[in-house]
């Protein structure tokens, strides 16, 4: 009896799935490795797709979420590097994969794994607290005449987080004493607790403490503002955020949200897993994500996904070069 | 009382045919990956996880919040039975719980866990009721120097107050200080002490270690010294289980001590696994005969229980209203609550009230259902201990080698684990005490990281650490304890105590 039902049930399935990439699809549980802690934004973002590829039934095998935070997320890339011709994982990446190797001399390169897709980019903002200074002006005249360590809260040290307070210190004049936290959630409560003076959080990482009005963006780094218009407090949208270039400081980075399968896998596999997350973007779940979180939507794959990310790491090699971050 | 009524809500919006299910299948499925060492609390949820993604949020809290009683109740027996802690938090209820079961006593020691586990979890859910608005303020007080001086507290406690020699327990507590800093330097941004070596890149995991030190290294002494374990199931019945809760009463400090310790490490970010140890410490320190603490003593179990129970679940407070998980299971769970769309944060208690007054009323009936449930099943557990050594161990050591491996699906987890069992092997020998150890192990890394931010932060001043009344008064009270035997013998000549204590230090 039970033979039927599986085939009649795979049918269907098949119907109703797009038969161009037939050829090849996983036979085992998929897993999409997190290079960071439970709750961070990558975590949130696997588990949004677990949630949109199971609600869907985008693939017939389940997705499991495997978090490699450890080493600040090394751990996930030397996972992916040693698990050469495995199809069943993917890599939720983002600007570490430039950084690590730079910074801690990781034994590590993100052209030995294949390239998916990038599926969104992520803003910084720069925040303080609400009791704090109400714009960027205010806030580096109060940096400069501060006789105690002005403190910025961020994830890591020599990481995107630390390269924006450099090049916030280079553009400004105000001298900052960084803080490096394990988390973007951990930045964003000692921000509220009055530990640290501001943070460079990613939108997602703060947005409920401004929500509850307990911290102000003051800009945000990208040469224009994000696009999102619906009322998140109950006066302002992320729209309504300045960029710092407005503000008068020119700074600005985004960080890159990438799939990469491990290296030496087939031209099928990676075309079932190009179309996956194509699909995956096409989602309800992820379209209202990417507005919760403030992520910028993009999509790209093949050469213009290897183009940017040639561009990108070019960038970031630059950016920690002229920080200093680049171990000898 | 406005709180009375939400959490009345609550318990309407709980108590349907449907939740009650639930909250059984999740408690039994709990149980199970408790009892499992090293796949406990949060490799349980984290797996069971996608299976509540389409159920409605409070159901699939419910659920989830019932895998992690189960999970908490469950770590319990095989500390006590065979001397393996499944949760970090279970490491002290080995002490006095495990030479119980040799004894004999194992039915007293599970019903004595249990009892104590659901007390905990029953004061710190009293306290969330009434007191989250209040308690989550208080966590925002917590900066570097706040968070290392509680850190600097527990390590004080322990040379402090322990009763084990105090060189013995520095260089435990040193080598367990050592192995934490390997991997990556959160402050710097760099490798420590990884030689190159990709697998050391993460660091040693804690119960990696934990299961080797303490399951590992109990087979091979029991090898050692007689091919059997000791104890004999004694008869389990409801006579043992009254016994055991008529003599709760006489106990009512201690479980009142270790609420409050339990509670107040809870809703520190990040103390939980200090409480239970900090629970048993302060239980034989204030006891009249500490000698007898270690040696099978069923206070020795109610201690770190009701401690760690506490803590567990009071843990899930900062989760829900700052975001910062106090537990690797609270992190998972704040994982799941995202899917659901439920932002953890201060407006989550404004705008999800069905849901969060939800997750407490079940914490309320999770907890008396899982009581009633781990008591009845109490004699299935305490029969394992009638199976024939030969038989159980290989069993045990295979499933310590599964827990250290699916820990991180890493294979050189599995030779780190028997290289910790040899060590714990040794350390019993030499008689160093392998606790100190373990949680040097757990916290060296975050009391370091915190040491160094506020050292950042404050420009280079130890000043900083009396730099307002809370964490001067931590850091006080940290220093007085690590010189509480001078401090009590100083007093006991002056007369003041009468200095029993100090005699033998």
């Amino acid at each position: 009896m039970r033979i039927p039902v599986k085939a009649v049930g795979a049918a269907t399935a098949l119907l109703l799935s797009t038969p161009a990439f037939a050829g090849w699809e996983p036979t085992k549980p998929v897993e999409i490795v997190v290079a960071a802690g439970a709750g961070g934004a990558s975590d949130q973002m696997a588990r949004m797709m677990q949630a949109a590829i199971q609600k869907n039934n985008l693939m017939k095998q389940p997705m499991v979420v495997s978090l490699k935070g450890g080493a600040s997320g090394a751990e996930a890339l030397m996972y992916m590097k040693s698990s050469e011709g495995d199809p069943n994982k993917v890599l939720i990446a983002y600007s570490l994969i430039y950084m690590l190797p730079l910074s801690a001399k990781i034994p590590f390169n993100w052209r030995e794994l294949t390239p998916v897709s990038v599926v969104a980019l992520d803003q910084f903002v720069l925040w303080d607290n609400s009791a704090g200074p109400k714009t960027l002006k205010d806030f580096v005249a109060a940096a400069k005449a501060a006789s105690a360590p002005f403190k910025m809260g961020g994830t890591g040290s020599k990481r995107e987080d630390h390269v924006l307070t450099v090049f916030l210190e280079q553009k400004t004049g105000a001298k900052f004493s960084y803080l490096p936290y394990k988390s973007g959630g951990e930045a964003a409560t000692q921000l509220v607790g009055n530990h640290t003076e501001a943070n460079v959080n990613n939108p997602s990482e703060n947005l409920e403490v401004w929500r509850a009005g307990q911290v102000r963006p003051l800009c945000v780094f990208d040469r224009e503002r994000i696009s999102y218009t619906t009322k998140v407090t109950d006066t302002q949208s992320w729209a309504d955020i300045p960029t710092c270039k407005e503000e008068g400081v020119d700074v600005q980075y985004l960080m890159l949200r990438a799939m990469f399968l491990p290296g030496k896998v087939t031209p099928e596999q990676q075309a079932f897993y190009v179309d996956l997350f194509h699909k995956v973007t096409q989602t309800a779940e992820y379209k209202e994500y990417l507005e919760k979180q403030a992520l910028k939507p993009i999509f790209l794959t093949g050469k213009d996904m290897v183009q940017f990310l040639e561009e990108d790491d070019a960038l970031n090699k630059s950016l920690m070069t002229e920080a200093g971050f680049v171990a000898k | 009382m406005e709180a009375l009524g939400l959490l009345l809500h609550g318990f309407a919006v709980l108590l349907t045919w449907k939740t009650l299910v639930l909250m059984m299948v999740g408690l039994v499925l709990g149980i199970f990956v408790g009892v499992l060492p090293g796949l406990g609390g949060p490799n349980g949820v984290a797996i069971l996880l996608p299976l509540t993604f389409t159920m409605d949020p409070t159901s699939a809290i419910v659920m989830l919040s019932c895998i992690y009683w189960g999970a908490l109740f469950g770590g319990a027996i095989t500390s006590i039975l065979f001397n393996i802690p499944g949760e970090a938090w279970s490491v002290a209820t080995t002490f006095d719980g495990y030479p119980m079961a040799q004894q004999g006593r194992a039915a007293e020691a599970l019903t004595a866990a249990f009892t104590s586990s659901f007390v905990g979890s029953l004061v710190a859910v009293l306290l969330i009721t009434f007191l989250a608005p209040m308690i989550s303020s208080f966590a925002l007080k917590f900066g570097p120097p706040e968070f290392f001086a509680v850190y600097l507290l527990t390590f004080c406690s322990f040379v402090g107050l322990g009763r084990e020699a105090k060189h013995k327990t520095v260089i435990s507590m040193s080598l367990g200080l050592l192995l934490a800093g390997i991997g990556m330097d959160t402050v710097s941004g760099s490798l420590r002490m990884t030689f190159g070596s990709p697998e050391l890149l993460r660091g040693i995991n804690f119960l990696v270690a934990v299961i080797g030190l303490f399951g590992i290294s109990e087979i091979l002494l029991t090898m050692e010294e007689r091919l059997a374990l000791r104890g004999h199931a004694a008869g389990i019945s409801l006579r043992v289980v009254l016994g055991v809760w008529k003599d709760l009463p006489k106990y009512w400090v201690t479980l009142l001590r270790s609420s409050f310790v339990g509670c107040w490490l809870g809703i520190t970010p990040g103390g939980a696994i200090a409480a239970s140890f900090m629970g048993y410490n302060l239980a034989k320190r204030f006891a009249k005969d500490p000698e007898s603490f270690g040696k099978g003593r069923i206070e020795g179990v109610f201690a770190p229980e009701t401690a760690a129970h506490a803590s567990g679940t009071s843990a899930l407070l900062p989760m829900l209203a700052l975001g910062i998980p106090g537990s690797g299971t609270a992190a998972i769970l704040l994982g799941g609550l995202m899917v659901w769309g439920l932002n953890p944060g201060p407006l989550l208690f404004v705008e999800h009230k069905d849901f969060v007054w939800g997750l407490i009323a079940s914490m309320y009936l999770g907890n008396v259902v899982g009581l009633v449930l781990v008591l009845t099943t109490v004699p299935i557990f305490a029969s394992i201990l009638r199976v024939p050594f030969a038989a159980v161990a290989p069993m045990i050591v295979v499933s310590c080698a599964i827990g250290a491996y699916a820990i991180q699906n890493a294979m050189f987890d599995i030779w780190l684990m028997l290289g910790f069992g040899v060590v714990g092997y040794v350390f019993k020998k030499i008689g160093i005490p392998l606790a100190p150890f373990t949680l040097a192990l757990v916290l060296g890394n975050r009391a370091e990281d915190a040491f160094r931010l506020s050292m950042i932060g404050s420009g280079g001043t130890l000043k900083v650490f009396w730099s307002n009344g809370l964490v001067g008064s931590i850091t006080t009270l940290a220093i007085l304890l690590l010189f509480w035997p001078v401090i009590d013998n100083l007093l006991a000549r002056v007369g003041l105590t009468h200095g029993t204590r100090a005699t033998s230090s």
